[in-house]
């Protein structure tokens, strides 16, 4: 930026003209490289299934487990598996949200109720939400609650904490000064707490859409409920690889779909705020 | 409310709420009756019989053994990818994009591909497990650390002759420490989901076994024990690793509390 700045005061049209050029060179270069990076893995990938270095039954071809991706993706079962997965996250996710996010403001905001409920929380937060899944099976059963429950409970702390802190984080002048001008309580909330705990809460978003993800397709593999990761179990119990390869890959592009999204919506909660602009100049 | 009154009442509730709710937890499992919600006095009289210490040799101790090598693999392997990668513009360039995919991969998706890859549902495909997905919370918060150097304490260290090692061991590292504490904190309580996941999933010792067979055998007070285990296995290795950085990071805490005065 600062380069195509300064180029036209010493050279009217070459020397613009160059580093125009040669900006764009800066700013692909790196895009091509890691496009070369990840060719180069696929590549690798071909080369050892193909050579035998790691058997074919054990590691299916590139090209094959594309091609199975490709002949999956033309089935009706791929995309109704996909849907169920996808929505067993969107619930959980947004239980996990209209929870968390009010019971952490109020948890950030009063210091009584915080002190009051750090020990169960602490306590709470660490248990790995998988050592439910038993539990699960013998109450609600393999059922589409069962992986709602679960995605929600793992993706209620990571949102349940950020929040917290959020709220814990917003500026105290702020506050005295609009209390002070006689601002009521749930106008300084609307006004001052939760705008600035947004950044917070974003970031403990992109957390949980991961968790939730992982949930949910845990809840598929272990329980039998129907998605991906059902199909994932019933093609490991039948030994078809590529096609458990072929369902890898597509939970791997939806997993990245979902962090790139989140993220997204990260930066642009982030943009206003302080940090970012300091981080800019 | 006087000032210490105040927060008397605080610590009075922080002692309480965890008691009643405990004191709820029993009282509602006695009076629903409910064999698959045993009450919390048969659970943890279970839990004395089973963990303290007649199956511990046999089932906690493979489970931690598995989450100390795959949580250990995992900080070694990360840091010494993380600090070449942060100090490196171009390995950034080539290597984000694999970073980026792997971290984004829900775990479980991987599980049927390791025992088929590893043939293997021993320890070797259980710590591999581990290792694997532990890895990218240390390694993306090493290379953000090591990013966020001071680029003027690397300059000066240069301009006064510090040799490439010496400043990686003497700035980088510790520079990034605190960043790298965060990235393991993360990757620490994934290793106790992955172990029990791996251990639910296939195996023939473990916690995560034991909770798959006494669920299947529909014993529900030694399910619920194994509930519990896992639970205190989560927050005390978490509390350990706090204290591990508290030790370790006190120079730094020091720091920052001397600058802020």
């Amino acid at each position: 930026m600062s380069a195509s700045g300064v180029a036209p005061v010493r050279d009217a049209a070459s020397g613009e003209a160059r580093t125009r050029l040669a900006d764009v060179g800066a700013r692909l270069a790196p895009l091509l490289a890691g496009a070369l990076s990840i060719a180069a893995f696929l590549a690798l990938w071909q080369v050892v299934s193909k050579t035998g270095m790691i058997s074919e039954q054990d590691l299916p071809a590139m090209t094959t487990t594309f091609q199975e991706l490709w002949t999956m993706m033309h089935t009706r079962d791929f995309w109704a598996a996909f849907g169920q997965t996808v929505r067993g996250w969107a619930l959980g996710l947004s239980i996990a949200t209209v929870l968390a996010v009010p019971i952490g403001i109020f948890l950030g905001s009063s210091q009584f109720a915080g002190r009051a409920f750090r020990v169960p929380i602490e306590f709470l937060r660490p248990i790995p939400s998988a050592a439910l899944i038993p539990l699960l099976f013998l109450t609600l059963g393999t059922t589409l609650q069962s992986e709602v429950f679960l995605a929600a409970f793992g993706a209620f702390w990571p949102l349940l904490v950020q929040t917290i802190y959020g709220v814990r984080d917003v500026d105290p002048v702020a506050l005295d000064t609009a209390r002070s001008f006689g601002i009521g309580r749930f106008e300084r909330l609307y006004r001052i707490t939760l705008p600035s705990a947004i950044p917070y809460i974003a970031t403990g978003l992109r957390i949980s859409s991961a968790v939730a993800l992982i949930l949910a397709f845990t809840a598929e593999l272990f329980m039998g409920i129907p998605g991906l990761g059902q199909i994932m179990n019933v093609a490991e119990s039948f030994g078809l690889t590529t096609q458990v390869y072929a369902l890898a890959v597509a939970t791997g592009f939806l997993g990245l779909a979902i962090y790139m999204v989140f993220s997204a919506l990260e930066r642009r909660a982030l943009r206003w705020h302080p940090s970012q602009r300091v981080g800019a100049t | 409310m006087s000032k210490g009154a105040y927060r008397a009442t605080a610590i009075a509730a922080e002692v309480a709420v965890p008691v009643a709710i405990l004191l709820a937890w029993q009282a509602w499992t006695a009076q629903a009756n409910d064999p698959k919600f045993p009450r919390l006095s048969t659970i943890l009289v279970e839990f004395r019989e089973l963990w303290l210490f007649s199956q511990f040799e046999l089932h906690v101790v493979p489970s931690l053994t598995r989450i100390a090598l795959g949580f250990g693999i995992a900080v070694i392997v990360g840091v010494a990818i993380g600090i070449p990668l942060g100090l490196s513009r171009r390995g950034r360039i080539l290597a984000m994009p694999h970073i980026e995919w792997w971290r984004a991969m829900p775990p479980p998706a991987l599980l049927p591909i390791s025992i088929v890859l590893l043939h293997s549902i021993g320890d070797r495909q259980k710590v591999s497990f581990i290792a694997f997905f532990c890895l990218f919370p240390i390694l993306l918060n090493t290379i953000d650390g090591v990013r966020g150097i001071d680029p003027a304490l690397m300059e000066t260290a240069r301009s006064y002759g510090v040799g490439r090692f010496e400043r990686i061991g003497r700035i980088v590292f510790p520079a990034a420490l605190p960043q790298i504490f965060a990235g393991m904190r993360t990757s620490l309580s994934l290793a106790v989901i992955m172990m029990v996941l791996t251990e639910y999933f296939s195996s023939t010792s473990g916690v995560g076994y034991v909770l798959l067979i006494s669920k299947n055998t529909f014993q529900l007070a030694p399910m619920w024990a194994a509930i519990v285990l896992i639970g205190l296995l989560g927050y005390l290795l978490n509390l350990l690793l706090v204290l591990i950085e508290r030790r370790v990071l006190a120079w730094h805490r020091g720091w920052r509390a001397a600058a802020a005065q």
